[in-house]
């Protein structure tokens, strides 16, 4: 019961990140009907966003010490970040909270990449193929990837969660199970209680704004949307900004999980695809049902006892269900009739 | 460029022929004449006529294909350990294997298509990929890679101690330091090498042009067209689709084979997603659907890959010497985000601006030069003939 | 002799009634016309009759053949081709290829793999192919790529491709929908010549003036049941179709 009770928390993490990723792809899909490979580029750059503001904060002050001599007899050098120089104890937190901090500094930052991708390349090829689509932003992707190289270098960057956070929860204890049988990382569940926030505040704002009342619209019938007069291409561009906070901020936060280094967008990218594709084309609901379900059908492939009956299922499990549920389901999940079938 | 004549056909062939034959001379004044760089072009452009018959002529767009060119390397090593150092057998096997394969993955990513098509062909190339790396180490020998050794004690059965090579065992072949691939004795590294890839283009290309002129080419034309047509039509798409994803499969199985003959190493990166990416982009920027293009496509890339990533900033120093020194550095510390280790960023940009202003490749762009040079015939319709070449 | 014998069609969508208990005669060599008021069910029977549909339950018997729960390529080799509303022709390829393709799908059957020899090679397919364009009025713009031509010259290529497959059957659906008077007309004379192969026809048809011009037969369709089936001059002075297609323009 335990062991099966901690794969579904493993799961949990990954699958947040998934579902947020596969979220944006979807939605961006549903609605400007853009087949989207540089979403995953969106991811890295948010984590690399986290990565510069860490960077930005820890900017050291050097002070020579004379009263003090190194065993080699030159001064001591003290190196304080600015920011501590600067305020103090609240410095020091702002270090030490970077990653969250860096939420506020990802969304106007994310919004404005976003914004300026879907007016500068993404508007032009809604009308294309969707073969066209996805080699131009599989394009874009790698024109990021290498720019981020060129600046951050190949070799992940790892990111300290905050302090407090460090440790390990003991989740058996509140469940009333015996102490220390599921413990479990306080950031992980940091990143899927945030990324449970951030996927309701979307449904949230889908669900109640008008905003969000015609963009659901448009995933049903674009046409008819188009029709009304609505001035659609403005919400389009508001539309794929969104999309690419979200997968911004899943970037954000993922980055004490895994340090970040410029492919990490690739990775994510292909396994959010096969979520997407999974939950459904254009279906929001079904990308985040489908997210978290291979999260956790990951981590269970990853027990040993399964391992043991299935060599290297760990290895395939994802693209393995997304077979069976291709063929079972063609539309996956929750898809609707019809959407990119030709 | 070329009429759709018979006549027209064979010149076609008989010029592509004579450049790629003389390849090594035409390629010398670019800096490209060498064999290993010649190699890759007709490894890759053949990989890249294959890919085109399925995605070129069907428009199903497989991501999946770099599978095929792994389990070709891998298949051709084997036979190397098992069989014999001699190409032949090796690469027949290869490319039945490769076939087989695509035969069964082809089987059931074509029950679907569109976007679906290309997530089932992704899905399987990556499965193949984390397999050969995990659980199937003792075949591919996981990260390391499948190698040659020299040959084992004469009676051992068991790869512990060397290779078998049962053929050239029985045919007494002595073997000296480094078992290096052969047909019949002739060594397949440097020149012969380049020739032995070079005919495997040159029929390649032939079987594709012929294909692309058949009633086959033409109901594959005609399902990238209107496939729901075509089914009201009389015609069962889905046997001629998977005939098409099979002959492309071998394609790349023979490109894997050719790449494990050049140099007998197999390893899994070869089989991922990237990978199958990159022949994506061959194909496109030479233009799809073309017979030429692919090929150009695949050169054009393997060309500047090896151009640029080549150049370091030493040498950008050197050819910028003559301008003044704080201008100099500036010019080479921009230039250097696109050579060397930014070579990649090259070929993103580049193929960003071919599907953004040269949807149909290089061809195209051809096609509208010589139209430039052609006044009085409309540009589409030179465009037209891009096409068809 | 009838060719096409429907049998008790009943299809339903999600509890909405699409067709009910549709029974239908069609005799070898007639031109039968199909008509009814909007949402009647036409294109939903003719969507059957080609396996792009499945009813829920019934017979469709052709030539002595089931035809339900064969797939549309079946349907075709079986002898059935079809003109779609919006013509459905292979954009990209020019008018030649267009035509020759159907002609190879009635030569070599659903699936042959000829992949070698070239389809120019091919004279007797050619020579049928530019005949036929040359019936159609389309000889000159043989070459032609198909995305250039007008909606009313894409439908004259459809009927060619249809037409080159010497189906037994053919369904037209609103052959003459969206086009001018002239093109109409054109389309009447095309379909008048074509009668004098002896294909029997199902027709689609708003337009009256088609419909009287052209049918031996009339069948009305409403609410997807047939309410009335007769001649031309028995259909004209029927009540049950004059309330028909009043009650369905008031609706």
């Amino acid at each position: 019961m335990d062991a099966i009770l901690l794969q579904v928390l493993n799961g949990l993490d990954k699958g947040g990140a998934y579902a947020l990723i596969a979220l944006g792809l979807t939605l961006a899909f549903g609605t400007l009907g853009i087949v989207n490979f540089a979403h995953g580029a969106l991811f890295m750059l948010g984590a690399f966003t986290a990565v510069s503001f860490n960077k930005l904060l820890t900017l050291q002050k050097v002070v020579l010490d004379t009263a003090h001599k190194t065993p080699w007899g030159d001064p001591v050098e003290i190196r304080t970040p600015y920011v501590e120089a600067m305020f103090g104890d609240f410095g020091k937190f702002m270090v030490d909270w970077s990653v969250p901090l860096s939420i506020l500094v990802a969304i106007p930052v994310m919004l404005l990449i976003g914004v300026i991708m879907e007016r500068g390349l993404i508007r032009h090829f809604y009308r294309r193929p969707h073969a066209d689509q996805i080699l131009v932003t599989f394009g874009l992707a790698i024109v990021l990837q290498e720019i981020v190289k060129h600046f951050f270098g190949a070799n992940p960057i790892p990111q300290p969660a905050p302090h407090i956070f460090a440790g390990s929860a003991d989740v058996g204890a509140w469940l009333g199970l015996a102490k220390g049988t599921i413990v479990y990382p306080w950031w992980r569940l940091i990143y899927f209680a945030f990324s449970a926030v951030v996927i309701a505040a979307v449904f949230a704002f889908l669900q109640l704004t008008t905003f969000g009342m015609v963009v659901r619209a448009g995933m049903r019938d674009r046409e008819t949307v188009g029709l009304l007069g609505i001035n659609i291409q403005r919400r389009f561009t508001i539309v794929f900004g969104l999309a690419a906070v979200v997968a911004g901020l899943a970037g954000v936060m993922y980055t004490p999980i895994l340090p970040p280094n410029y492919h990490i967008g690739m990775e994510f990218l292909v396994l959010s695809f096969v979520v997407v594709v999974v939950g459904g084309m254009g279906s929001l609901g079904g990308a985040v049902a489908a997210g978290f379900l291979l999260g956790i059908l990951q981590s269970f492939a990853s027990m040993n006892e399964i391992k043991s009956l299935a060599p290297g299922i760990d290895q395939i499990i994802i693209y393995l269900v997304a077979v069976i549920i291709l063929l079972v389901r063609p539309r996956g999940l929750m898809g609707r009739k019809g959407v990119m079938e030709d | 460029m070329f009429a759709k004549t018979a006549r027209g056909d064979w010149l076609l062939f008989a010029i592509f022929t004579a450049v790629v034959l003389a390849a090594p001379i035409l390629f010398a004044p670019i800096g490209a004449g060498y064999p290993d760089l010649l190699q890759k072009f007709a490894i890759y452009g053949l990989f890249a006529i294959g890919f085109n018959i399925l995605f070129g002529l069907t428009g199903y767009l497989s991501f999946g294909h770099a599978a095929f060119l792994g389990v070709g390397s891998y298949a051709t090593v084997w036979m190397f350990k098992l069989l014999s150092m001699n190409v032949l057998p090796a690469v027949v096997v290869s490319v039945v294997l490769a076939g087989l394969f695509a035969l069964l993955i082809g089987y059931v990513s074509l029950r679907r298509s569109g976007i679906y098509f290309s997530i089932l062909t992704l899905a399987f190339a990556e499965m193949s990929y984390k397999l050969a790396y995990s659980v199937l180490t003792p075949i591919t020998n996981g990260e390391t890679g499948l190698q040659v050794r020299n040959l084992a004690k004469a009676g051992v059965v068991n790869f512990q101690h060397g290779d078998l090579r049962i053929l050239d065992r029985a045919f007494g072949v002595v073997e000296h330091g480094v078992p290096m691939s052969n047909l019949f004795g002739i060594k397949m590294s440097g020149w012969p090498g380049f020739y032995f890839c070079a005919a495997a283009l040159i029929i390649g290309f032939f079987i594709a042009m012929r294909i692309s002129r058949s009633s086959f080419g033409m109901m594959l034309r005609a399902i990238k067209s209107n496939q729901n047509r075509l089914n009201y039509t009389g015609v069962n798409t889905r046997p001629y689709l998977l005939a098409a994803f099979v002959i492309s499969g071998m394609y790349a199985g023979m490109a894997g084979a050719l790449l494990a003959v050049t140099d007998p190493l197999a390893g899994a990166e070869r089989m991922q997603w990237t990978a199958s990416g990159e022949v994506v982009l061959m194909t496109i920027m030479g233009g799809a659907g073309t017979l030429l293009g692919p090929v150009l496509g695949a050169s054009v890339i393997k060309y500047f890959e090896n151009i640029f990533s080549a150049i370091n900033e030493n040498v950008l120093h050197q050819v910028f010497s003559w301008l003044p020194q704080g201008v100099q550095d500036v010019v080479v510390s921009i230039l250097s985000l696109f050579v060397g280790e930014g070579w990649h960023l090259t070929l993103g940009l580049l193929f960003m601006l071919i599907v953004i202003f040269l949807p149909g490749g290089l061809m195209e762009g051809l096609g509208r030069i010589v139209s430039l040079f052609k006044r009085g015939k409309a540009a589409s319709d030179a465009a037209q003939n891009g096409q068809e070449a | 002799m009838a060719i096409l014998e429907i049998d008790n069609v009943n299809k339903t969508f999600g509890g909405l009634r699409a067709l009910w208990e549709v029974n239908l005669k069609v005799e070898e060599g007639a031109v039968h016309a199909i008509i009814g008021p909007n949402g009647a069910g036409k294109s939903t029977l003719l969507n059957c009759l080609v396996g792009r549909l499945a009813p829920d339950t019934g017979r469709v018997i052709f030539a002595g053949r089931e035809v339900l729960g064969h797939k549309p390529h079946e349907i075709n080799q079986m002898g059935i081709a079809r003109v779609f509303q919006t013509p459905e022709i292979f954009e990209d390829l020019t008018l030649l290829d267009n035509v020759m393709i159907p002609a190879m799908a009635k030569r070599d059957g659903s699936f042959r793999l000829n992949a070698w020899r070239r389809v120019a090679a091919r004279a007797e397919l050619r020579e049928e192919a530019e005949q036929i364009l040359e019936d159609v009025g389309l000889a000159e713009q043989r070459h032609v790529v198909c995305s250039a031509l007008s909606r009313g010259d894409k439908r004259r290529l459809e009927m060619a491709m249809c037409l080159i497959q010497h189906p037994r059957l053919l369904l037209l659906d609103e052959p003459t929908a969206g086009m001018s008077r002239a093109d109409t007309n054109a389309t009447i004379d095309l379909l008048k010549k074509i009668g004098e192969r002896g294909i029997t026809k199902i027709i689609i048809e708003h337009d009256m003036h088609v419909v009287f011009s052209l049918a031996s037969r009339i069948s009305v369709l409403a609410r997807g049941t047939f309410i009335a089936e007769g001649k031309p001059d028995e259909i004209k002075g029927n009540p049950k179709v004059q309330e028909a297609y009043l009650g369905g323009a008031q609706a």
